[in-house]
């Protein structure tokens, strides 16, 4: 458990770092690809529901695949077609 | 062995995760930036779908292809000025899956059945980490729909309280922890006593979660939502960190932890651009939508403005040679974008220079602003950020205020009685001129008076903004 503790504690900072350095003017994709990144919940989803027979767990864990699935995948697609737009002057 | 492989997976998809999110710290290579985490997913949840061992892959398979078709419907359809609202309700199904998540554990801990659970115990750990990602996770979701529900004009932007309405969050919020501790003390129990109270005190926190998460959002006012998306942001990730400690898993856990960062440096941003504490901003009350008070409410102490035509500030433009665009919410509203880029366009053949200024918590979201002209093809490099062209102000001959308003009232840098006091603000005030594009002299969100509006050298023309926009267009094109 002190293990995860570290792991998290390490990856908030290197968050940090990289994303304090990002500027103003891709701050919304910023949060639509972080918040994409933050789906990976879907990978949580297939442990907990796949693992087991339990139906109540079955249920709850592929509800949260879908809607996780939502969110990663509509997440990166909206990131994408935002920053696209981005262009230099000519 | 499998289990290394898919540790090993998870480095990976972390790996990219970070370098993608690096990328972002510019337009340039940003959009790699986003294909590299999109990568770093997709490394993830394979390596999880073929090697860990999964009952019903067929399900699991199903599952993804319903949530990834209605994910790209989504994507597909939504037109930039309805971003915020997107990236909102996107918070939300994060928030909701990793409640879920934690919700489809209890109910395998509880199993009858120890094959069910594979050894597991439900000891008091397991019980803390559960129910911070069901009470995370559950504000989230709630928190997140109520501001998509403001941000799409579903749920007026105004503040809204009952009498009583703190109180009854702070009892909310003691239940919750009660709700907590309940489980905590039957988790050590379990197996050999009945499992019920642990699954009533699951139920107990989500529920409460929910109820949080709309009581914590509705007090805001529409103004303030940057702050709040920034902030439920910042939850959806702490949530999904805290599945990752309910299962033990580093890629929830990393992945969690980039995204609660990131969610946080937004907010603590956002809160330094407009001189307020978050703790202020999540008291709430503060400002609605655009118009804020009702009109007239600020007497304007017999105070005189000039108004101008579009055919006057065509002119003007026209022989400047430096011109500072300010836009704002307001230019959001009458989706103006275009129009403005068309003028950018017109000024710079005619030699003029022409930047944009952007502040900070412009818009409705952070960078709201940004992205809303990229779409109308305005070149990221003629945006600038407040501290790069305040210093520019003074050097223009014009600067074109294009809906926005607290973010250029001067009472910011002296009026101590006024509640946007120390609040940072563009310097459109030391142009040769100013103009102003607004529907009327009502109030900002703030709800206070603008000093600019009074100042000689101010003009203000009074209009939708895309019609004003475009009339000035027309006349340019004639000179």
């Amino acid at each position: 458990m002190l293990e995860n503790l570290i792991v998290f504690i390490l990856a908030s900072i290197i968050g940090s770092e990289v994303i304090s350095k990002v500027p103003q003017t891709l701050h919304t994709p910023l949060m639509s690809g972080s918040n994409a990144v933050s789906g990976i919940t879907m990978v949580g989803a297939l442990v907990v529901a796949g693992m087991v027979a339990d139906q109540w767990a079955m249920i709850l864990g592929v509800v949260a695949l879908v809607v996780a699935t939502i969110n990663v995948v509509g997440g990166f697609l909206v990131t994408d077609r935002m920053l696209q737009m981005f262009k230099r002057k000519e | 062995m499998k289990q290394n492989v898919i540790d090993i997976a998870y480095v990976v998809s972390a790996i990219l995760f970070i370098y993608g999110l690096k990328r972002l710290q510019s337009p340039a290579t940003a959009r790699k930036g986003n294909q590299l985490a999109a990568i770093g997913m997709f490394v993830a949840v394979v390596a999880t779908l073929f090697l860990q061992e999964i009952m019903t892959p067929v399900v699991m398979i199903i599952g993804v292809v319903i949530g990834s078709g209605i994910g790209v419907y989504l994507a597909k359809r939504v037109e930039m000025t309805g971003m915020p609202e997107l990236v909102a309700a996107f918070n939300g199904f994060g928030g909701i899956a990793s409640a879920l998540v934690a919700g489809a554990e209890v109910a395998r801990l509880m199993a009858p059945n120890a094959a069910y659970t594979g050894g597991a115990l439900f000891d008091g750990f397991a019980a803390v980490t559960i129910s911070l990602s069901l009470v995370i996770g559950m504000i989230t979701f709630t928190g997140s729909f109520i501001a998509f529900g403001k941000l799409s004009g579903r749920i007026s932007g105004n503040p809204i309280s009952f009498p009583g309405m703190r109180l009854f969050t702070i009892l909310f919020l003691a239940g919750t922890i009660g709700a907590v501790v309940w489980m905590v003390m039957n988790a050590g129990m379990f197996p050999g006593v009945g499992n019920e109270p642990v699954v009533q005190a699951a139920i107990a926190i989500a529920v409460a979660g929910a109820v949080l998460g709309v009581l914590l959002v509705i007090p805001i006012g529409g103004a303030d939502m940057p702050v709040v998306v920034a902030l439920l942001n910042s939850y959806s990730g702490i949530a999904a960190a805290a599945t990752g400690f309910v299962l033990d898993n580093t890629a929830l856990i990393v992945s969690g932890a980039l995204v609660g960062a990131s969610g946080l440096i937004l907010t603590n941003i956002m809160c330094v651009a407009m001189n307020r504490s978050l703790l202020n901003v999540l008291i709430g009350g503060f400002g609605g939508d655009s118009g804020g008070g009702p009109a007239g409410a600020v007497s304007s102490e017999g105070k005189t403005v000039n108004s101008t035509t579009p055919d006057d500030v065509a002119i003007l433009l026209s022989y400047a040679s430096k011109v500072i665009f300010v836009p704002g919410y307001g230019m959001a509203v009458a989706q103006a974008q275009h129009a403005v880029r068309e003028l950018a366009d017109e000024l710079a053949k005619k030699d003029v220079e022409v930047k944009f200024a952007v502040h900070p918590v412009a818009g409705r979201m952070p960078g709201h602003m940004n992205v809303l002209l990229a779409e109308a093809n305005v070149p990221y490099d003629m945006l600038f950020e407040m501290d790069e062209i305040n210093g520019e102000f003074e050097t223009a001959d014009v600067a074109v205020v294009i809906g926005a308003n607290d973010v250029v009232n001067p009472a910011a840098r002296h009026d101590k009685s006024s509640p946007i006091y120390g609040m940072p603000i563009l310097n459109a005030d030391q142009a040769g001129t100013s103009i102003v594009l607004k529907r009327s002299m009502r109030p900002g969100y703030a709800g206070i008076d603008n000093e600019l509006f009074y100042n000689s050298n101010n003009q203000m023309l009074f209009g939708d903004a895309k019609d004003s926009i475009s009339s000035i267009v027309n006349e340019i094109k004639q000179l």
